[in-house]
């Protein structure tokens, strides 16, 4: 392999990577806008919508195939559904402790990824379960590098559903609200705008692009496990911070950028593979201490 | 002499210049106070002198020393201390916990100290002891030190608050708005511990209040400020008659002029 | 939450069980009573393994072990108010200091002590001081990612720590020329490391620097305005904790000679923060009643096995729902 070829090897890589990161980031960057709460949660509904994602598969199979179609009616579903989890979670966890001193919410947050988890744990006796479709490995030739119909559409997809996340938040009057509550949320209750029914929305759009991650990654990488929400997770968290948490924007730059930085980081000689995530948490800690707001975020004087 | 000059001060929030070039000075052992409506910059005056907010442009001298880049603990340690405008008593603790805290910028010993319950620390315990019971007796709410400070009626929080800057050993205390919600008696009260605080313990006081009737009753010099500018300053009856203070104020008559 | 305040704590003193919680606290709201029981322990402690099965011993060394971890971790989330959820790599830096130390370089057990827990600080204070400025929940997420990545070198970096399979031979010591290779001596070791540990949490609670974690846990700002310098006052929790740890991490790898990459993961930051939680955070008789029933839990209840951390999940999010305060009884004023 040529330079040519790591380079058109390591875009693509980039692109599918920082595709998961950045949808998963919009889901806790969406939650922190709005309830400052970092939903350590969250890496699990990305698991547990693969999961969801996969029973609809296996039960579509007979009326849809497994080709596209059963995939996408499958992630629909899986979006929905997961939506629908992500909005039980915040009605019965976290809505009793808006109030309430913000460690016990995050311990809170703790307890709901222990408890998702472990129930997958249970339902699967903690097997990888094979994510098995009927797509090919046609695709298009850059050199010697090869890449799939399959990514390219998976790259495609998550782009069309960050336009139109963009275009709900900008466009629409839920959109306004959310922006609004982000600002001040006491103002907006005043206003007469239904805070707990904005809360729950933004719960239901975070996780349903989760899910829609979790699926794509369960086609893409061919099989799912009850653990693979939790490196995720945290490199959602990186990508948020990265990009300035609680901008939606920011969470798509920052996925995309920690895509990147972690396929062209581990080509170096001196980073093998296996130090892969020890990687992109020392990138977390240097953006931590050197651009705790991130790329888009500015600095904001907290008011006292 | 003055204790404090602030010159040129200037403060921005996003294009927002909440203290715009402001200056003025806080002689030693003086009361003054700082008035203005709501929303003309005055509690951010004060997150500036105390290093909660850093001004954009400008210079803070303190005991004749800029303070201008120091973090708040070291302001506090150097003779400065404040009251809050809402509340911020540390509630899971009883009264006279949150008075100790005062007396953690005058005191040193460390884990150690603790883990061996060494002579120099146990008599630092007593010390602390005892002057955070002084601090609570000068308010008037000794009896009360062994409770939750949460459990407290609003007044007597107002009043562990004092207490508490006290504690801090100050040259220069920072009253924010120090007589809101309380009742006619307790403001009496405040009047009266605003005074001996300033001749029993040679403490300078500089306050933000809107009770124009308590602001005329205690200080010697008025600040007012406007939009972050300042519009007037002087003594009481000269800043009463000054027309743009009076129209600032204007339509806000009722309330203030009590 | 609602017992919290004074109207409460009225309504629930009409019911048995809180009326039982109030004399309780009453009782022990005094010191005398207080170290009474605490000397009644510790001489039953010390008689224990005159009758005690071996299995017994374990259990309850088990449980010493986890008093130490979780008085440790009460420091950082109960007093300092941070959450750290990558706690075990501390307790993981201990135990594989003495490891290394001990098995490959041959050095004597208790020299290797001193390093062990300097090593302990260093790595604390790698980890918690570039992000100690920033909002908690930050905090909370690098600790837990720094957990596992100590987990992850520790795998990684096979020469020095075994890789997956964990370093083996660590030497046992020996005490007055008497070697440590018994059961029972491990038993007395933990207990008298507990029985320090709640000694230190004690003192140091009801010092200068543990009111000043608790005002920063209570008020970050009120406290900076008070004179505290609160990155200092949070860094000086986070390595005190981390130190109990670490304390615990060398007698451990002494105890059991092997240790693996495994032992210190995720779960097991997981369990001590449960433990803490259940005790209810901040009060130290809590942390040995949490301890205590974290150990015997999976062996009563042995059929439950792998649900556990489902049970625990739920524990958490219930306890901070109902009673943030643990299930030990609080004192009202
Ligand atoms: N951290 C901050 N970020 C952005 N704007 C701020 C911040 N702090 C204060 N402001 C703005 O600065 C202006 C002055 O606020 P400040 O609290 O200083 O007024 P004030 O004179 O104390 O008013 P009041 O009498 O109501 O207490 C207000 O418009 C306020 O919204
Ligand atoms: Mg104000």
């Amino acid at each position: 392999m040529d330079l040519f070829d790591i380079v058109t090897q390591q875009i693509a890589n980039s692109l599918i990577l920082g595709s998961f990161y950045a949808l998963v980031a919009l889901g806790y960057s969406m939650v922190y806008g709005i309830i400052k709460l970092l939903n350590f949660a969250h890496g699990d509904i990305y698991m547990v919508g693969a999961f969801i994602g996969f029973t609809a598969l296996s039960l579509l199979v007979g009326f849809l195939g497994d080709g596209w179609l059963g995939i996408s009616a499958s992630l629909i579903l899986s979006m929905i559904a997961t939506g629908f989890l992500g909005v039980g979670i915040q009605r019965l966890a976290y809505r009793p402790l808006l109030s309430a001193p913000r460690l016990s919410i995050l311990i809170t947050a703790m307890g709901v990824s222990l408890l998702l988890f472990n129930t997958v744990m249970a339902a699967t006796i903690g097997e990888y379960k094979a994510f098995e479709t009927g797509l090919g490995f046609e695709g298009l030739d850059f050199g010697n590098i090869h890449i799939s119909y399959t990514q390219i559409v998976l790259v495609l997809a998550t782009a069309l559903l960050m336009v139109a996340l963009t275009l709900f938040i900008n466009k629409t009057i839920y959109g306004k609200a959310m922006r609004a509550i982000s600002i001040d949320m006491d103002a907006c209750r005043l206003m007469g705008i239904d805070v707990n029914k904005v809360i729950a929305l933004t719960f239901f759009v975070g996780s349903a692009l989760a899910a829609a991650a979790g699926v794509m990654a369960g086609v893409y990488y061919g099989s799912i496990h009850f653990f693979m929400g939790f490196i995720i997770g945290l490199k959602a968290f990186t990508a948020a911070v990265f990009g300035g948490i609680g901008i939606i924007p920011g969470a798509m730059l920052g996925g995309l950028l920690l895509g990147t930085l972690e396929s062209f980081g581990t080509q170096l000689s001196w980073i093998g593979t296996e130090w892969k995530d020890v990687f992109s948490f020392g990138l977390l800690i240097l953006i931590l201490v050197f651009k705790p707001n991130g790329l888009m975020g500015r600095t904001e004087i907290e008011r006292m | 002499m003055a204790i404090l000059e602030v010159k040129d001060l200037t403060l921005r929030f996003g294009g927002l210049e909440v203290i715009d070039t402001l200056s003025f000075d806080v002689e030693e052992g003086g009361i003054v106070s700082l008035i203005g409506p709501n929303g003309a910059g005055k509690t951010s005056v004060f997150n500036c002198l105390t290093g909660f907010y850093r001004a954009n442009a400008g210079d803070i001298r303190f005991r004749n020393e800029s303070i201008m880049s120091l973090k708040p603990h070291k302001i506090t340690a150097r003779g400065m201390a404040r009251t809050f405008q809402n509340l911020r008593l540390f509630k899971q603790m009883t009264v006279i916990e949150n008075v100790k805290s005062g007396m953690h910028c005058r005191t040193r010993e460390g884990a150690l100290g603790a883990l061996l319950r060494s002579a120099g620390q146990r008599r630092e315990e007593a010390e602390i002891e005892r002057v955070a019971e002084e601090c609570l007796a000068f308010v008037g709410i000794l009896e009360h030190k062994d409770r939750l400070a949460r459990n407290l009626p609003y007044g007597d929080q107002r009043r562990v608050e004092w207490a508490r800057a006290l504690a801090t050993r100050p040259k220069l205390l920072l009253f924010d708005e120090p007589a809101a919600g309380l009742n006619y008696d307790e403001k009496e009260r405040l009047i009266d511990l605003i005074r001996r605080i300033r001749e029993e313990l040679s403490i300078t006081i500089f306050l933000i209040e809107h009770d124009m009737g308590l602001v005329m009753k205690v200080s010697e010099k008025v600040v007012v400020i406007d939009y972050g500018k300042k519009i007037a300053e002087g003594g009481c009856a000269e800043v009463q008659s000054n027309p743009k203070v009076i129209e600032a104020y204007l339509g806000k008559e009722d309330e203030d002029g009590n | 939450m609602a017992a919290n305040d004074g109207s409460g704590a009225a309504v629930a003193r009409r019911t048995g069980l809180a009326g039982v919680e109030d004399r309780l606290a009453a009782f022990f709201d005094d010191r005398r009573h207080r170290y009474a029981v605490f000397a009644a322990l510790i001489l039953a402690g010390l008689l224990v393994p005159r009758v005690g099965s071996n299995y017994t011993l374990e259990i309850l060394t088990n449980s010493f072990l986890y008093i130490v971890l979780c008085l440790g971790l009460n420091i950082i989330v109960g007093y300092a108010g941070l959450l750290d959820l990558g706690f075990a790599a501390f307790f993981a830096v201990g135990a594989y200091s003495t490891g290394i130390l001990t098995s490959t370089f041959g050095w004597n057990f208790w020299l290797a002590i001193p390093p062990a827990l300097l090593f302990t600080v260093i790595v604390r204070v790698i980890i918690g001081a570039p992000t100690l400025r920033l909002r908690s929940d930050y905090l909370a997420i690098v600790t837990l990612g720094a957990g596992e990545m100590i987990r992850i070198i520790a795998r990684n970096m096979k020469d020095l720590t075994g890789g997956a399979s964990g370093l083996i031979g660590i030497q046992r010591p020996s005490l007055f020329g008497l070697e440590l290779n018994q059961i029972s001596h491990y038993y007395y070791i933990f207990l008298a490391l507990a029985v320090l540990a709640v000694f230190a949490s004690d003192r140091l609670e009801h010092s200068r620097l543990g009111r000043a974690w608790k005002y920063v846990r209570d008020d970050e700002d009120a406290a900076e305005a008070m004179g505290i310098d609160r990155v200092a006052v949070k860094l000086s929790a986070y390595i005190i904790g981390a130190l109990f740890a670490g304390l615990a991490g060398c007698f451990y790898a002494a105890k059991m000679t092997a240790i693996s990459p495994e032992t210190f993961q995720f779960m097991q930051s997981i369990m001590i923060l449960v433990a803490v939680v259940l005790g209810g955070m901040g009060k130290i008789a809590g942390m040995v009643v949490g301890a205590m029933a974290m150990v015997l839990f999976p062996e009563v209840f042995r059929e439950i096995g792998s649900m556990r951390m489902l049970v625990f999940g739920l524990i958490l999010i219930v306890m901070m729902i109902f009673r943030p305060q643990g299930i030990w009884p609080d004192r009202r004023h």
